[in-house]
């Protein structure tokens, strides 16, 4: 915030303006993201799965989820007769706010975060776990039964994923000293290359934050909120048309944005895995290289996160869907035990080997 | 004004061809052929449409695959009222067509699901191949690149007016009376 602080404008006019920008970019980068992530993941499962995937709509398919988005946007929107009207309507929102308000916290590179604050992973995590009313509120008030019980699935779940995200979230903070997302990112700057960052000592704690927000995602192998197999649509059974593209794209969107939390927290965020940047080595003035340094770090970062969003994809053509009761076992049983091990491991490395 | 409405068809039609989210609706031996079509041999999702919906609130394309029987009618009727406009119909196989082999001699088959629904391609064939399915997604995609966004209305009228029963006088959507349903005169 301070970088735009040299502005001519007072406060009341700054700081709205200044928010309405960062929600501008916020808006516009998610729709391309969104956009993007599904066309990959219908390409990639094509791919695993030895087929084609979408190959007619413009180039190689690039125009397919524009066609969907247009589509969902025309389609009729269905309100079932004993549903109740305000929390029907009101819960695609209570899904999608929070997700939406959680890329505000990002930082996006050295000097971009719409939003920076002292406990931005605290915030980041909890507003994380508010879609889970929206879900809850869409469960209740469709009026369906198969609604009803995927909705309490995704509480049951909830609890279980919680606990393990929180405490990994907590070897970083111990290893950083902050809460401070751009002071996590700089705290895995020390070496100055790849092996500062925190999935080095905390590997453990990586692969339960990556198991458990595979799991906060709704995704495949722990997607039991919306087991098409089992019911219908789960929680969203009921939705149709732009209501139910709120859904879908508040999935998409909460996919990118914990991997791009998992790569800052853990891969070293927008940092340089070599710790130099091309631009170091070109004969510019100070003018120009930040700016450029700047771009750079941006590539990294949605370098990392596409590497992690590619994963998840992934996982998803691997694994088939879990029961839910072995999914609840395995949530309490191994990965809480094995986040708590986490912490005890860190906590040994950051007395042993003193400030990383 | 005409423009307008003229360049609302041609995006409206765009988007709509080339996503049509088919309903897993499966009931005998043609379900297996729409299976395959999704496999790797065939691979529906070129046209977009490999993402089945287990929901009809969110489905475009109902593929009837297979033979309806009278006691599978009313469930047949209430999946394509519930389903969300615009929605399509492909009435797939020789049964689901005309009742097929079914025809003649049979107390219990529907003769083909125009007496209970609009259809917008019909698919003979006992089963059909998944090649000829495709065929089918395509000349509907073709059919609907044709349509006016404003000529939906008067579809929806003149199909009502083509039943033999009156679907505005039952509350389909929370109950379909069966005994009701039955006197329906099919063949």
């Amino acid at each position: 915030m301070n970088y735009f602080n040299i502005s001519y404008f007072p406060d009341y006019v700054y700081i709205p303006l200044y928010y309405l920008i960062g929600f501008i970019v916020v808006a516009v980068l998610m729709l391309f993201v969104v956009l993007f992530l599904v066309l990959l993941e219908r390409k990639l499962l094509g791919f695993f799965t030895v087929r084609v995937g979408p190959n007619r709509v413009g180039f190689h398919g690039a125009l397919q989820t524009v066609a969907d988005a247009i589509k969902l946007l025309f389609k009729e929107d269905i309100i079932p007769l004993k549903a109740d009207k305000l929390l029907f309507t009101l819960s695609p929102i209570l899904v999608f706010a929070p997700i939406m308000t959680v890329w505000a916290y990002i930082p996006f590179n050295g000097f971009f975060a719409v939003q920076n604050s002292v406990v931005g992973s605290l915030i980041f995590l909890s507003l994380l776990s508010f879609p889970i009313l929206g879900i809850l509120f869409a469960g209740i008030s469709s009026a369906n039964k198969y609604s009803l019980l995927g909705s309490l699935r995704a509480c049951a779940q909830t609890l279980c994923y919680e606990l393990p995200i929180f405490i990994s979230l907590l070897s970083v903070v111990i290893l950083s000293g902050s809460l401070d997302l751009n002071d996590i990112v700089s705290a895995q700057s020390i070496n100055n290359n790849c092996f500062g960052w925190f999935i080095i000592p905390s590997l453990l704690g990586f692969i339960t934050f990556y198991i458990s927000s595979v799991a906060m995602m709704n995704r495949v192998p722990f997607d039991f909120p919306e087991a098409e197999s089992e019911f219908v649509g789960g929680y969203h059974t009921e939705y149709s048309g732009m209501k139910f593209a709120m859904f879908f794209l508040a999935e998409y969107a909460s996919m990118f944005i914990l991997c791009a939390f998992m790569a800052t927290i853990f891969l070293g965020g927008f940092l340089s895995p070599f710790g130099k940047y091309i631009s170091d080595f070109l004969p510019l003035s100070d003018l120009i290289k930040t700016p450029l340094i700047f771009i750079e770090q941006f590539f990294w970062l949605i370098l990392k996160t596409m590497v992690l969003v590619v994963a998840v994809i992934w996982t998803r053509a691997t694994l088939p869907r879990l029961r839910i009761d072995r999914s609840l076992e395995f949530f309490w049983k191994l990965i809480l035990p094995l986040s708590i091990l986490n912490i005890f491991i860190v906590c040994l490395i950051k007395l042993f080997m003193g400030a990383r | 004004m005409q423009v307008i409405a003229g360049a609302i068809n041609t995006v409206y039609n765009w988007a709509r061809s080339n996503s049509l989210w088919p309903l897993t609706f499966a009931t005998s031996c043609c379900g297996i052929e729409m299976m395959s079509v999704s496999s790797a041999n065939y691979d529906i999702a070129r046209f977009g449409s490999e993402v089945f919906r287990g929901s009809p609130r969110q489905a475009d394309l109902l593929i009837v695959a297979g033979t309806i029987t009278q006691k599978m009618a009313p469930a047949l009727l209430k999946l394509y009222e519930q389903m969300a406009e615009p929605k399509y119909v492909i009435a797939m196989g020789a049964c689901a067509c005309s009742g097929g082999m079914f025809r003649e001699n049979s107390y219990s088959v529907v003769r083909g699901v125009d007496k209970i629904i609009p259809v917008d391609v019909y698919l003979p064939m006992c089963p059909p191949t998944p090649e000829s399915l495709l065929e089918a997604i395509i000349n509907l995609q073709k059919k609907i690149r044709t349509q006016d966004i404003f000529d939906r209305d008067d579809e929806i009228k003149a199909h009502k007016s083509r039943l033999k029963f009156d679907i505005d006088q039952k509350d389909l959507l929370i109950c379909i009376d069966d005994d009701k349903y039955f006197e329906i005169e099919v063949g």
